[in-house]
């Protein structure tokens, strides 16, 4: 199998991995890259758990091929918090304990924080179906709401 | 498996034509890729068309109609503010595709070719009567989009062939169109029953129509007779009630797990009532 070298942006920084042509941007997350925090949930897109964007777009890293990331910029939960600390939705979600097992809370943060980009100021209802791709078998979801409400908050505040 | 990424339509329609293997081309891979991680499907040749120029395009038409490319995402038609004034039911039935994530990859081609009767973007784009151009060794031709699916998981095209891109007619003066499905919780469903309709109204009557039925047939069927039982009327209820019937008549389903044949030929009449009533709002300016 011929492997293709593949060029992208990971959180700001230049990467670069050999891809077999059949691997997801998900397996080259993790298995080249090290870039364990997106997790594979389900591998077919239900989930939500491998949430990353791609040149500012949300989607499951797991429907998308490592060589189709060639030239793009990818932003994983890696690259949330900053110098200065965790980023707000983070701090939320430890405040609200809108986690338990957290296998799911990488791909919602990355998922919650693309909304707020996008819409400082979500509804309830605008957040549900914001999120409604991705599952959470712990938190019953209402302490997610929560935590992204707040989080939400705080970012109008301090903007 | 081989990756490919042509720079042209022509180029990738050679790449198939060629292939000895299996083929899949790849555009926002929502369907591909869960069928290639399934095992279900693993591609000899993989076609990524998303280097071909204009595929992430929405343009309008010379006669007033949209050109949308085949790599164009739900979530992008959905920012689209003049194909949502124009097309609102073909909009708000490749919404209904997937997640947030998944909106972000899935295209209207892509959910054409999975060729699934349930499949929630096709009642619309058939009521609407767009059509789709196919490359092939042969050059290309125009089909109707209601041409394409040829049953559960298959299409008509063949070998060699892709779908290049897909025109949305002119809206026109009087038009207006709605999608409804019904699924039984509030998202990320697949489709019990859908209906599109699209029709046009001038003093108060219809004056033309489609009528579509989703998962309630092998395909997506269009159902003139369902378009007769509206057209002439003001969509009084003997109108809806007539329509109603001639969609309960019309639908074939099965019975299977999502439900059962009386079940879809009933929902189908109420969706069909249902969406010709937001259509009609829509055409005559009332509602978008």
């Amino acid at each position: 199998m011929t492997k293709i070298h593949v060029t992208a942006t990971v959180n700001g920084d230049p990467v670069e991995y050999l891809a077999d042509p059949r691997e997801s941007l998900l397996d080259c997350l993790r298995d080249h890259l090290g870039l364990t925090g997106s997790k594979e949930g389900c591998g077919t897109g239900d989930c939500g758990a491998c949430s990353v964007t791609v040149d500012g777009v949300l989607v499951c890293a797991c429907l998308v091929l490592g060589v189709e990331a060639q030239g793009r910029q990818i932003e994983t939960v890696e690259g949330l918090s900053q110098s200065d600390g965790l980023h707000p939705l983070q701090r939320q979600f430890i405040e609200h304990a809108a986690l338990q097992c957290g296998f799911c809370t990488p791909g919602i943060l990355v998922a919650a924080k693309a909304l707020l980009d996008r819409n400082p100021d979500p509804t309830e209802t605008e957040i549900r179906f914001w999120l409604a791709g991705n599952l959470c078998r712990c938190t019953g979801y209402d302490k997610i709401i929560r935590a992204v409400q707040d989080a939400a908050a705080e970012m109008r505040g301090a903007a | 498996m081989r990756y490919h990424t042509p720079s042209s339509f022509d180029e990738a329609a050679a790449i198939a034509a060629q292939a000895s293997g299996k083929t899949r081309f790849l555009a926002g891979g929502t369907d591909v890729l869960v069928q290639l991680r399934a095992g279900m499907v693993t591609p000899d040749d993989l076609i990524d068309v998303k280097h071909i120029a204009g595929v992430r395009d929405i343009t309008r038409t010379a006669d007033g109609g949209w050109r949308i490319g085949v790599a164009v995402s739900g979530a992008e038609m959905g920012r689209h503010a003049g194909l949502c004034a124009d097309w609102p039911g073909v909009v708000e039935g490749m919404s209904l595709v997937g997640s947030t994530q998944v909106q972000g990859r899935a295209t209207l081609v892509g959910n054409l070719c999975n060729g699934s009767p349930a499949a929630d973007s096709v009642p619309g784009l058939v009521a609407a009567g767009a059509s789709v151009t196919v490359t092939g060794p042969k050059g290309a031709r125009e089909v109707a989009v209601e041409a394409i699916p040829a049953g559960p998981g298959k299409t008509t095209l063949a070998a060699g062939e892709v779908i290049s891109a897909l025109t949305l007619p002119p809206r026109g003066t009087g038009g207006g169109d709605a999608y409804l499905r019904f699924i039984p919780r509030s998202e990320m469903d697949i489709a019990v029953v859908g209906v599109a309709v699209n029709l046009a109204v001038a003093a108060g009557r219809i004056t033309e129509a489609r009528v579509v039925l989703g998962a309630v047939a092998p395909t997506v069927i269009l159902v003139p007779e369902a378009a007769l039982a509206i057209v002439g009327t003001s969509l009084d209820e003997a109108a809806l009630a007539a329509l109603a019937a001639a969609a309960t008549a019309a639908a074939r389903p099965i019975s299977d797990k999502r439900g059962t044949v009386a079940f879809r030929k009933e929902v189908v009449g109420v969706l069909a009532r249902r969406a010709a009533v937001i259509a009609l709002a829509r055409a005559t300016g009332e509602t978008k």
